[in-house]
């Protein structure tokens, strides 16, 4: 009876590995908290800045990520990369607390650069035998989705309470960054 | 006195030599639905992203161009697909070429998600060049058969209805975020194909 509750879906319709592909780059991105954080953040910001970083950023992150996710399928190194990622949720979250408001080229590079590092670490961590495009389609989508989170929750950002929820967000955010980056040097 | 029973392993053998020369073609490249293989190509196209998502990128693409665009991708990529289908029934198996499919999703995603100011001859140029080679590749994988001539039927029919409904979907979009909107799709697409490059490279 035990075993049988437990049992697993089936996936019997698509062809073998796929499903697997799928679920596994969806889980991937937001699997890490560190992912999470920055990835959210990169929305949240966007959203602060308004139109046109609103779309421009969660365009960027996702297209340099993949590069970055490229680099690392392929094996070329990138020194540091857990400290960017650390980096990039401590100085995202003080963007986000402090609504920093840079040149929309200044936003953009700043999420690329970031980017790169997030992308590196997913991709030199896929594991074998994944289906490459299906995974690859449900990596994206998740990273995709979390900046849409970020988009979302920063539509509080109209009421007063809201602006401050914000701050406190992004420096939550910024504290979360320093914990990793504590992590990853000790 | 008993007679002696005869061992019917004979027959049996014989049934099965009978079954066995009559076998149905295995057609392990199509999802079977048990509806016929016109609905089996249907099917086949819309469970294969390899083939669905650079047709719905690039009928996205047309869509934001305009509806002359949309009705141009309408009858160019099923026909090249019919074209290009009908030309791989006949030839030997062939298998995507990984690259390949990663500078699809890259090319049109990519497109899309600048919003590419493309002519309406490049725009058919690309949508006849999908066609043909996806097409060609679906027919080398279906093998020769009346039935894999009609699964590839209802693969052009399915590729219609996902050009139609995707292009006049985009063409009625007037907001200017919902534009965008299809705009971040197309980055999502070209970032796949990044990742499927990579995933390529790493095979070798």
């Amino acid at each position: 009876m035990l075993v049988l509750l437990c049992a697993q879906a089936a996936f019997a319709h698509p062809l073998k590995g796929e499903a697997t592909g799928f679920l596994t780059g969806f889980r991937h991105p937001i699997s890490g908290l560190d992912h999470v954080l920055a990835m959210v953040a990169v929305g949240l910001w966007g959203a602060q800045l308004g139109a046109p970083a609103i779309w421009l950023l969660p365009v960027a992150f996702p297209l340099v990520m993949a590069m970055g996710g490229m680099l690392g399928l392929m094996g070329v190194p990138i020194p540091g990369i857990e400290y960017g990622i650390a980096a990039s949720a401590i100085l995202l979250g003080l963007a986000v607390m402090f609504e920093v408001r840079p040149p929309l080229a200044i936003a953009a590079l700043l999420v690329g650069f970031f980017a790169i590092f997030h992308g590196h670490a997913h991709g030199a961590e896929l594991p074998p035998g994944q289906s490459a495009m299906l995974y690859s389609i449900g990596f994206v989508i998740a990273t995709g989705c979390l900046h849409a989170v970020g988009i979302g929750i920063d539509s509080v950002h109209r009421w007063s309470w809201g602006q401050k929820f914000l701050r406190v967000a992004g420096a939550m955010v910024a504290l979360g960054g320093a914990f990793f980056l504590y992590k990853a040097v000790a | 006195m008993k007679p002696e029973r005869q061992s019917r392993l004979p027959l049996y053998a014989f049934v099965a030599f009978i079954f066995a020369m009559y076998a149905a073609p295995a057609e392990a490249h199509l999802n079977t639905t048990g509806m016929g293989p016109l609905y089996d190509g249907l099917m086949h196209f819309l469970l294969s992203p390899e083939d669905f998502i650079p047709v719905l990128a690039l009928s996205l693409l047309s869509g934001l161009r305009g509806a002359a665009y949309g009705r141009r991708a309408l009858f160019v990529v099923p026909v090249a697909w019919l074209a290009g289908g009908l030309a791989g029934l006949s030839a030997v198996a062939a298998t995507p070429h990984p690259f390949i499919a990663a500078g699809w999703f890259l090319l049109l995603g990519a497109l899309l998600a600048a919003g590419a100011n493309l002519t309406l001859g490049l725009t058919t140029g690309i949508a006849g060049l999908l066609g043909l080679y996806h097409g060609y590749l679906n027919g080398t994988g279906m093998g020769n058969s009346t039935s894999s001539a009609v699964a590839l039927l209802g693969i052009v029919f399915g590729i219609f209805v996902v050009v139609a409904l995707a292009s006049a979907f985009v063409v009625r979009l007037q907001a200017h975020w919902a534009r965008i909107a299809v705009r971040v799709a197309g980055s999502w697409i070209a970032a796949s194909g990044l990742l499927m490059l990579g995933w390529a490279v790493r095979s070798i």
